[in-house]
């Protein structure tokens, strides 16, 4: 029944008119090619000379030495240096300095009896009246920076006797996997992927068919003997390169300038990405069934990519989210593609191990295509 | 096959409360050009759409080429052609890009998709035009390629939606002859229009208003079977001289048209000039002459009975 000259029709038509489409050719390739920059070298997670201000009321040579071996860190950088815990206050809720760390008049007292210090275990007398050596007061609006300076909490001070560091145990040895040097690019980098294929294929797919309608070419074309899924698929088939070239941009010029490993075969990216593409596509299908202008269409892109960037673990781990939450962010392909995609780029899972996502993947493309392909109505009533 | 392209028995289709087209019977002969003449929202397009299967009708039935509609929808779209009113193909392919496209899509055999597009190009006189983008063609070259496109497959039945709304009178008489060259290849038309010009062309009309047809014949027959009389009045004040006569009986409309005065007399008077001369004793330098009927008096007398 579906003929394929009719779909290689609407391909070649599909072709011809990307290729006079600057704007949708340009957006193809330069959409990842800026994000990835912007992302891969803008976004950190680790946070590095955060602006704090210096509140020294002892101004010994201790506070200046614990002043310094806190900047050292590199976590903060101490841009003002104020008389008085006021004055930091104020700084800080001008925006100028996220913290201050205030040392106050006691600090060489409080120093010698602090546990930080390393000089043995401390007496039960020191133990009790220990207090800790200096004060910092944050601005805790920003979580990130927050727990930045909180990790200056525990700071072991023995450098500053000259001792050697690590004197300290801890309590957990730690080895970090697949991303040692704790880089977020590592992380991102793959990640984008899914955010930029979301963004892309859904509104390239929507925008194109609900294109047809605003010009009046669907009209034409209801009146010939093509049929609805054989021009849903001679307009997906492009996109799904368009996708594979995307994919190729991201990972391609991430391990070039991000040094982002790429561990999987080629083999499981492919599915895995073909798969995300597809399911992303079918999404962009029932959106142009559900739009009546492109401006539509692009809100509706706006409202699946917003908690696509936000739920789908891109940003910000889904095992903090909520439980609802999670259930919502399931929905989502974006979320199954992050985890695929970290899966197979980082810790080189095989397609086995990722089974559930891949069969989720399937049934949701199933469905989108069917809920698309009934809706899709070569009928005006 | 009959000689009956398509027929219609009560078709009737309503959107909600709303009646767009109401119990219509239509009787299409082959080898016609056959018109729907009405004003916009007569229910012209709801009509084609139902005769083209991409609307269901509320009640009645329709027949198009033997088969019955819409189920036979998908199948006839191959032996019918439509022309949609606003240029439908692609602005951003060049004209043989188009043609090609509408080629593959009604599945011309491939090697003859050159030599059918050459014919074309020729025929519709697009030949300069080949390699030009369709956004960047004259109003009227898009029509010829429209024209083209929509005959590629050699449609047995030729739908136009109001075809020539958008080009000069000079494109409008040309199209047309390529129209009548295409019904002399045994093509049966459709079209609809709100053009005098136009219908006047077709072989037989139908004249629409409210959805229900108000009168159909050809041109001739509607025009001779009239309900009135037309005369003419020239001299000053026309437009004091239409205000008398507005409303007055038995005149059934008036219309100024440059310096004369076209009204319409029903034609149970017996003597419309004098009578007329009666109703206009007040004014002087009148001169009252009886005109032949045109198709917009046809129109305008068919339409305005309804609201009687």
């Amino acid at each position: 029944m579906i003929s394929p000259r009719r779909i290689a029709a609407v391909l070649k038509k599909e072709l011809l008119q990307l290729r006079r489409d600057r704007m949708t050719f340009a957006m193809v390739i330069m959409i990842p090619l800026i994000q990835l920059m912007l992302f891969g070298y803008a976004i950190n997670t680790n946070l590095r000379h955060v602006p704090v201000a210096l509140v020294d009321q002892a101004e010994t040579e201790l506070s200046r030495t614990l002043a310094q071996i806190v900047q050292a860190t590199q976590v903060v950088e101490f841009t003002e240096v104020f008389a008085t815990p006021q004055e930091a206050e104020i700084a800080i809720t001008e925006a100028r300095v996220r913290a201050a760390l205030i040392i106050p008049r006691d600090v060489d007292n409080r120093f010698a009896r602090s546990p930080a210090i390393g000089l043995g275990l401390p007496n039960a007398t020191d133990q009790t009246s220990s207090r800790p050596v200096a004060h910092w007061i944050v601005d805790g609006s920003d979580t990130m920076v927050a727990s930045a300076i909180k990790s200056l909490r525990a700071m072991p001070l023995t450098e500053m006797m000259r001792l050697p560091p690590n004197r300290l145990v801890p309590t957990f040895e730690v080895t970090l996997y697949f991303n040692p040097e704790q880089r977020s690019a590592v992380n991102i980098v793959p990640g984008l992927v899914g955010v930029i294929l979301t963004m892309t294929m859904i509104l390239f797919t929507s925008a194109a068919i609900v294109r047809e309608r605003e010009r009046g070419n669907m009209e034409m074309l209801i009146n010939t003997p093509v049929k609805s899924s054989e021009i849903m698929i001679g307009k997906i088939i492009p996109y799904i390169f368009a996708g594979l070239i995307q994919v190729a941009i991201i990972l391609g010029l991430g391990h070039v300038l991000f040094d982002v490993p790429i561990n999987g075969g080629l083999g499981a990216l492919l599915v895995v990405t073909l798969l995300f593409i597809i399911a992303s596509l079918s999404v962009g299908l029932v959106v142009s069934t559900l739009a009546k202008n492109q401006l539509q269409s692009m809100q509706m892109t706006v409202f699946i990519l917003l908690p696509s960037i936000l739920m789908s673990g891109f940003m910000f781990p889904f095992d903090g989210m909520p439980q609802p939450v999670q259930v919502i962010a399931q929905a989502l392909p974006a979320t199954h593609f992050m985890d695929m995609i970290r899966g197979v780029v980082l810790r080189d899972a095989s397609l086995f191990e990722m089974r559930e996502q891949i069969l989720w993947m399937i049934g949701f493309t199933v469905f989108g295509l069917m809920a698309a392909t009934l809706k899709f109505k070569k009928r005006l009533d | 096959m009959t000689d009956v392209v398509v027929s219609t028995r009560s078709l009737t289709r309503t959107f909600g409360e709303k009646t767009a087209v109401d119990n219509l019977d239509l009787e299409i002969q082959t080898g016609q050009i056959y018109g729907f003449l009405g004003p916009n929202g007569c229910g012209k397009t709801t009509t084609i759409r139902m005769l083209t299967g991409l609307l269901t009708p509320s009640s009645g039935e329709v027949t198009v080429l033997g088969k019955s509609m819409p189920q036979a929808a998908e199948p006839l779209k191959s032996q019918i052609g439509y022309m949609t009113q606003i240029f439908s193909y692609y602005r951003d392919l060049t004209v043989r890009e188009n043609l090609k496209f509408a080629a593959e899509i009604y599945g011309i055999p491939a090697r003859s998709v050159k030599g059918r597009i050459e014919e074309l190009l020729h025929t519709y006189d697009l030949t300069t035009n080949v390699d030009q983008l369709c956004g960047s063609l004259s109003g009227g070259q898009r029509q010829k390629l429209s024209l083209a496109a929509t005959v590629i497959h050699r449609p047995k039945l030729l739908f136009l939606d109001e075809p020539t709304s958008a080009v000069d009178p000079e494109t409008r008489r040309t199209f047309w002859e390529q129209l009548f060259d295409l019904v002399d290849e045994g093509a049966t038309m459709i079209v609809s229009t709100h053009f005098m010009d136009e219908a006047e062309r077709c072989h037989k009309l139908a004249i629409l208003q409210n959805g229900a047809k108000k009168a159909d014949g050809s041109p001739r027959q509607l025009m001779d079977n009239l309900q009135a009389d037309v005369v003419e009045i020239e001299g000053p004040e026309l437009r004091t001289v239409k205000h008398q006569l507005d409303g007055k009986p038995k005149v059934l409309s008036t219309a100024q048209i440059g310096s004369r005065l076209r009204v319409l007399v029903d034609k149970s008077e017996p003597q419309p000039v004098e009578m007329l001369r009666a109703l206009l004793n007040t004014f002087s330098d009148l001169t009252l002459t009886q005109q032949r009927p045109n198709l917009e008096d046809v129109f305008v007398s068919a339409t305005r009975e309804q609201k009687a």
